[in-house]
């Protein structure tokens, strides 16, 4: 008889809601259970690299799976892109966001972003503000969220009159989108591609390569979709 | 070896925060406390309640609620708005307003047994000499009560230096305004930048250490009575 495994996995905040979704499909597929543990891409990252007991890592961008390759902590050629992720500028008022130019006019109030050390979307923020020659004057009203989830709350509470957040936690069903949003066109910072890695700690862990296959067969692929991620071309 | 760049910035801040903290929190618990201290009231057990309950309560309870309270349509961050333009959340200001909540207790309850040890017969005695209630408060219980104060003042101090878990859910993490030393200390653990960490995490252990010492010691000497 085989019994029913385990499978820790350390996700990125932005897919936490879709993993979330694959999980209880996963779990009605082949009867493993998967524990979530969200937090940012470089929080997940150090403790991973400092012994946590993850046996994957959904991260969200391609630079701390590939570190972890390096370093030893993530199986070399596990490797993959399981999502590409993209970026929109939301404001809790349905008026305040007519397209990149509300940005620049942005009277009062905070503009919230990701911490850009720890966070890619946060990354990607910054990087288009600065595409944008906006950086320096924004600068003075920006607050980071601790995640990407922190940081839709941040908005959400109205306590920041707008933010930079993952499409996906636009999409998600559960949130019921009110606002406006304008969604940056992905010439503006580097892609967001999200990728995930098998860990020494799961290297024995059968469900968990497993799971990494069932991540890219047809059933995820379709709730990640549903969550307004792109695909690489393949 | 080359000497990691440590901001002073989150450092000041820090030390800032701390002392408007406290300044604000002796004007405030000095008569709480002595309320508690004297009263037979049957409010009393609610007001020592509520006092005690930052020491109980998670950060993310009070943090939360501060941010729903903070913020441009909170109870407080909306008037605020709507006077400076501006909510609480996500300023010093609001900082403040957390801090004088979070460390609340550690100011209140030091006082709270300096003037129930102190009693009431200094305050009677001076009062029936001639001296007003206030004047008598000032020259004859306070003087009294200085251990009190001074466990009070540093308590209150190291606490707020201390905090973390509430400023990371209201403050935004904003240089200069909201990024105090704990902040800056998770930052840089989370991108492994290990050596800044350190240092201000030992010089927060060195300098807490030391401070609660110096409580101690001159807890022990100070003389009670009055000369």
């Amino acid at each position: 008889m085989a019994w029913a495994e385990e499978v820790h996995v350390a996700v990125a905040s932005n897919f936490l809601n879709p993993l979330k979704e694959i999980a209880e499909r996963y779990q009605q597929d082949t009867g493993n259970t998967l524990i979530l543990i969200s937090g940012s891409t470089g929080k997940l990252y150090a403790q991973a690299r400092h012994g946590a007991p993850f046996d994957v890592l959904l991260a969200a961008d391609a630079k701390r799976p590939a570190l972890l390759e390096q370093e030893g902590v993530g199986i070399a050629g596990t490797r993959f892109t399981y999502a590409e992720g993209s970026l929109v500028l939301w404001s809790l008022d349905p008026e305040k966001i007519k397209g990149v130019e509300s940005l620049s006019k942005i009277a009062r109030g905070k503009l919230a972003i990701a911490n850009p050390k720890t966070a890619p979307y946060g990354k990607a923020a910054k990087e288009t503000l600065h595409q944008l020659g906006l950086w320096k004057r924004l600068h003075p009203i920006l607050v980071r969220g601790e995640n990407i989830a922190q940081t839709l709350q941040f908005i959400a509470t109205g306590n920041a009159a707008m933010g930079f957040i993952s499409k996906s936690q636009m999409q998600d069903p559960r949130f019921k989108f009110k606002g406006s949003y304008w969604a940056v066109p992905s010439h503006l910072h580097e892609p967001v591609f999200q990728q995930a890695i098998l860990l020494q700690h799961g290297a024995s862990n059968s469900s968990a390569k497993q799971f990494l296959n069932y991540l890219q067969g047809a059933t995820a692929k379709k709730i990640i979709q549903t969550y307004g991620y792109g695909f690489l071309e393949e | 070896m080359d000497l990691p760049l440590i901001d002073a910035e989150p450092i000041w801040l820090s030390l800032q925060l701390a002392g408007v903290t406290v300044a604000i929190l002796l004007v405030f618990a000095t008569p709480v406390a002595w309320w508690l201290a004297n009263t037979r009231s049957r409010i009393r057990v609610v007001v020592e309640a509520v006092v005690a309950l930052p020491l109980v309560l998670p950060p993310t309870v009070l943090g939360f609620y501060l941010l729903i309270l903070l913020g441009p349509n909170g109870w407080v961050g909306g008037p605020v708005q709507a006077m400076t333009g501006s909510p609480l959340s996500f300023s010093f200001a609001g900082l403040v307003f957390a801090s004088t909540l979070y460390s609340l207790p550690f100011v209140v309850q030091p006082l709270h047994s300096a003037f129930e040890s102190v009693g009431k017969i200094p305050l009677e005695t001076a009062q029936s000499l001639g001296a007003s209630r206030l004047d008598a408060f000032f020259s004859v219980i306070s003087p009294l009560a200085r251990r009190g104060y001074l466990t009070a003042i540093v308590l209150g101090f190291a606490h707020t230096l201390g905090e973390f878990g509430v400023v990371l859910m209201v403050g935004g993490n904003i240089p200069g305004k909201t990024k105090v030393i704990s902040i800056e200390i998770y930052d840089r653990v989370e991108v492994l930048e290990y050596a800044q960490a350190h240092i201000l995490s030992a010089g927060l252990l060195l300098f807490s250490f030391l401070v609660l010492m110096m409580v101690y010691t001159v807890n022990r000497r100070l003389p009670v009575q009055v000369t």
